[in-house]
């Protein structure tokens, strides 16, 4: 067990995934001789060579398809797209082709690959560059779709996308790069599809993803040490598939759930939750489900409009509270 | 560069060869225009009527081991390259044993066998994948070559330069070939592309390219073969540009109403197949009786690819979600439309838990 930073648990199991199976090779814009945007690659151009890891021109739509393109040949790419913004250029390679062609074709050809990209925003980079699209690879049958927000996380779904045999879409996050966590030593693999409650509680289930999960934990520490709640948080990990019954568990406890997402509101991850624990524990539930989301506007790039749209942790305490509230359960307090 | 030939001296069975595949995919196109109407086909439709002198030079270049992709226009080529008609009939006809058993159609042609990886639907998308599969072959250090077909309208898409680009920067052993028919649906070449002499866009990216007459399944055949081998050898992308004409519409459901009579009259004037056949018989290879016993033959394969495709069975429902991820993985849905997401438990499990059922 080591101590790292969620940029460093990605740079080594990469780099280890490498060193395990030659099939595996790298490819992007700006991975080796810039050594990564995010510096994500940093020293494996130097260490394996310009064949595993290749630099790609500005084509997302080209490269990535060629990814898949080889994948189908029984390679196991793995592309990185700079943000999840400009994944929008390959979007007719990754849901037309790459989603489809195991499927499409009766199962004659599967296509091992994985496409790793950071969402988030909050770093004033304005409305194009801000983005959390997720949304539209979760959406799709054939893909897979993963979300770590710890750094154990990153390698155990990471270890899990390169040895899978299905296009994975691996869900980064610009604000989580640099935050540090217990690594465990060896190469287990998480398992997609599989969400974790990463705290117990019994009050109200806040369920989250990537960076929101993690503020997720926060409210709920500061929640408990400050009004005696009891939340449980849910990090879905996996986007596709969903693991509808872990949050169904949580919620037939907890009777109330919040749900955190850095996206837009309308049509999004919080509403597929929502609607889920309707399906599967409406008679549990006290209160209907309140979403925490992103103001529905491209976002503006003046700090105090940007702030002004992104969720933030009081507003997930404002929704805890109202929802206790409205049940009668914070005015006595825990129970 | 080594001289050559430019036009092959064709040996006679060579020829008569080439005559009983086209004459094949243009009974089982004939048969399968028949079969749509008759509402035995669904979906849409396209057809290499017109395009048989190119579709047979073209796969005379490839090797056993080399890949092919194609646009949706691909039964053609499915049947050259050598899968079975009554399997290519069967995917047609959306039953279990055709060569996509049923998940594909008439778009989606895929025979890993004889390593014909797609037919694809979505005009442009079979290029970034070829790319790829020709990066994966380099990779290996194998001697294969992928040749990736697309129709004219193609090459203004950006997938066709940003695979170009890459095909030429990374030396891959890709042969891209536009099948230029001058028309997309009903657009023609003039009216879509700046550059409407098309192989020439090849030198945008610093790739050797060439034009020739589609019409003519020798010269198909040399120009594929100098571009294939010589991707094979030199590691080098190649763009060939074959043009021919299309018998029919853009699909069969097209009357093609866009075209003139005197603009149709010049394509049927043009006809590979009819061509073949008199140059056939005026260049005394074969007489005419010998050629219909190539018609009559080809006509019994097709029959039977017919009554195959009849007689297979409609996919079982049951195997819906059997290709949906190829690594098994938990709370994957597989739940049909009428069906609740989470199904009421046996017991009183699901029942209101404060106000049970029956209390």
């Amino acid at each position: 067990m080591a101590v790292m930073s969620y940029r460093q648990a990605l740079h080594d199991t990469l780099r280890a995934e490498m060193l395990r199976d030659p099939d595996v090779f790298l490819m992007g814009e700006e991975i080796g001789r810039f050594e990564g945007s995010y510096k994500i690659t940093a020293g494996l151009l130097d260490e394996f060579g310009p064949k595993r890891v290749r630099d790609t021109p500005i084509a997302e739509e080209g490269f990535t398809g060629a990814a898949v393109g080889a994948a189908m040949l029984g390679l196991r790419p793995v592309v990185e797209i700079m943000t999840i913004n400009f994944s929008l250029l390959a979007l007719d390679q990754i849901t037309n082709h790459a989603a489809k062609i195991y499927g499409m074709f009766g199962g004659q050809r599967s296509v091992p690959m994985v496409i790793r990209t950071p969402g988030g925003g909050g770093q004033q980079l304005a409305a194009t560059h801000s983005q959390n699209v997720e949304l539209f690879y979760a959406f799709t049958p054939g893909l897979k779709v993963v979300a770590p927000s710890s750094p154990a996380d990153a390698k155990a779904l990471l270890l899990a996308s390169i040895r899978d045999d299905d296009p994975v879409l691996f869900l980064e996050n610009l604000a989580l790069y640099n935050t540090k966590g217990e690594v465990p030593d060896g190469d287990e693999p998480a398992e997609i599809g599989r969400a974790a409650v990463t705290r117990e509680g019994t009050d109200i289930t806040l369920v989250a993803y990537s960076r929101m999960a993690n503020v997720a934990l926060q409210v709920a520490e500061k929640l408990a040490s400050e009004e005696g709640i009891s939340a449980e948080v849910v990090d879905l990990r996996s986007l596709r598939p969903l693991d509808r019954p872990t949050i169904i568990e949580s919620v037939k406890k907890t009777s109330c759930a919040v749900v955190l997402e850095d996206d837009w509101l309308t049509y999004g991850i919080g509403a597929e939750v929502a609607a889920s624990i309707s399906d599967g524990a409406f008679d549990w539930l006290d209160a209907p489900v309140r979403r925490v989301a992103m103001a529905e506007v491209p976002l503006p790039y003046a700090k105090s409009l940007e702030l002004a749209a992104l969720p933030s942790a009081a507003d997930v305490v404002t929704a805890v509270h109202q929802t206790l509230d409205a049940v009668g359960r914070r005015s006595v307090g825990a129970h | 560069m080594a001289t050559r030939r430019k036009r092959s001296v064709p040996d006679p069975e060579e020829l008569l060869g080439y005559y009983r595949q086209m004459l094949l995919v243009r009974r089982f196109e004939e048969r399968t225009a028949q079969a749509y109407t008759e509402a035995k086909i669904g979906g849409y439709c396209h057809l290499n009527l017109g395009e048989e002198a190119t579709v047979v030079g073209l796969m005379a270049a490839l090797q056993e081991r080399d890949y092919l992709f194609t646009n949706y226009r691909d039964h053609g080529y499915a049947l050259i390259r050598g899968m079975d008609p009554g399997r290519v009939m069967a995917e047609l006809y959306g039953r279990q044993d055709g060569v996509s058993k049923g998940w594909g159609g008439s778009m989606h042609l895929f025979d890993t066998d004889v390593r014909q990886l797609g037919g694809y639907g979505i005009v442009g998308g079979q290029l970034p994948l070829a790319t790829g599969a020709a990066l994966a072959v380099s990779y290996r250090d194998g001697d294969e070559v992928v040749m990736c077909q697309m129709g004219d309208g193609t090459t203004n898409i950006g997938a066709f330069h940003e695979s170009l680009n890459m095909a030429t920067l990374w030396d891959l052993p890709v042969v891209f070939i536009v099948v230029n028919n001058q028309l997309g649906m009903g657009t023609t070449v003039e009216m879509a592309s700046a550059e409407p002499e098309l192989y020439k866009r090849a030198s945008a990216y610093r790739m050797e390219s060439a034009r020739v007459d589609g019409n003519d399944v020798i010269a198909v055949r040399d120009a594929a073969s100098l571009a294939v081998e010589r991707a094979r050898k030199e590691q080098k992308p190649y763009l060939l540009e074959t043009v021919s004409g299309r018998l029919r519409g853009h699909s069969v459901v097209d009357p093609a109403a866009y075209r003139s009579k005197d603009e149709v009259d010049a394509v049927r004037a043009q006809d590979p197949v009819a061509s073949l056949h008199d140059k056939l018989v005026s260049g005394g290879v074969a007489g005419v009786d010998e050629l219909a016993e190539i018609d009559a033959d080809v006509a019994r394969i097709v029959k039977a690819a017919v009554e195959f495709a009849e007689k297979s069975p409609a996919p079982e429902v049951s195997s819906l979600f059997d290709y949906t991820y190829a690594t098994p993985v938990p709370n994957d849905s597989r739940r049909l439309p009428g069906e609740a997401l989470f199904p009421a438990e046996p017991g009183n499990d699901s029942a209101d838990p404060l106000f049970p059922v029956g209390a």
